[in-house]
């Protein structure tokens, strides 16, 4: 037998935890993004592993609608870093305060 | 009945061997992600763990996943990161120590600590699965991942897969609408400002074509 389901899912939840505690803690626009990163990461790794212990290949398909989900994003997100920081050079998340009334 | 049993040992032990490294790996990724100071560690310390979870991937039977996180995550994703980094100043240290909200930290981590014990717990005594497949297919017996994979995308996802096109046209209009000089006609821009609104728009298309496989 493989190395049993649990671990996998073991994994994916303390991967998740890492990027969540970083996307909480990190001040860093682009930092928190790739937090962000992390936590898709493990959701697909749950996914896969929910795949090969069910015996349904419907988990890597959403991987794979997860994976080009994930790519969308970051190109808008990204596109919206690099106009925030045209604008104002240097900013963490911190100072990103223009809605405040 | 030893003799017949040590391929089975062998196999375990391989397989064991290679979650427990991968698992490090993708663990010291992460935690590099998290307090790496400079953002390009950061991006390549995202690199290892990606690569990790490809491993994984693989050791689960998903090859083709795996190879698609390696070119679009690795190869795509993080290049995308690496170049905003670029565009945005590489030299911009965070000072990790600095914290402008009191007790936000300790506060982040005591809920991290507590959603991961939820986690686990409810993946260890709470019973979702049912039994009932998805109507996607199996991902064991005869064919090749590739084979079986493509039948659930183009049959039974065939919808989602044809939304997913409409989702990356809109994101690479919505990256060059972004990458646009705010007011082109005034006059305000200055070269370095076009250059950067060029290489945002061609990194969005790059972006857009290994995804839209």
């Amino acid at each position: 037998m493989t190395v049993s389901a649990g671990w996998y899912l073991t994994l994916s939840a303390v991967l998740f935890t890492i990027g969540a505690v970083g996307l909480l803690v990190r001040r860093n626009v682009l930092v928190m993004f790739m937090c962000v990163e992390l936590m898709l990461n493990a959701a697909n790794l749950a996914f896969v592993t929910f795949a090969r212990q069910l015996d349904d290949i419907g988990g890597q398909s959403a991987v794979f609608f997860v994976l080009v989900v994930a790519a969308a994003e970051v190109v808008v997100g990204l596109g919206i870093i690099v106009a925030i920081f045209r604008r104002r050079a240097g900013a963490t998340a911190d100072d990103l305060n223009l809605l405040k009334g | 009945m030893p003799a017949a049993l040590a391929p089975v040992l062998a196999a375990t032990a391989v397989d064991t061997g290679v979650f427990v490294v991968a698992a490090a790996v993708i663990l010291s990724g992460a935690v590099g992600v998290v307090t790496g100071r400079n953002p390009v560690h950061c991006a390549l310390s995202l690199v290892l763990t990606l690569f990790g979870v490809a491993v994984l991937f693989v050791a689960q039977d998903a090859q083709f996943l795996a190879a698609v996180q390696v070119i679009v995550y690795a190869g795509a994703i993080v290049v995308l990161f690496l170049f905003v980094i670029m565009l945005i100043g590489v030299d911009r240290e965070e000072d990790v120590r600095a914290e402008p909200l009191r007790g936000q930290r300790p506060a982040a981590i005591a809920v991290g600590v507590l959603g991961l014990a939820e986690l686990l717990g409810l993946a260890r005594f709470h019973h979702w699965v049912t039994g009932t497949p998805s109507g996607a297919g199996a991902a064991s017996g005869p064919g090749s991942n590739v084979e079986k994979l493509a039948r659930s995308v183009f049959t039974r996802y065939l919808l989602p897969f044809e939304i997913t096109s409409a989702l990356l046209v809109i994101a690479v209009v919505g990256a060059v609408v972004l990458a646009r000089r705010p007011q082109p006609g005034r006059g305000g821009g200055d070269g370095a400002e076009a250059n950067e609104a060029n290489g945002a728009g061609e990194a969005a298309e790059a972006e857009a074509e290994p995804a839209s496989r």
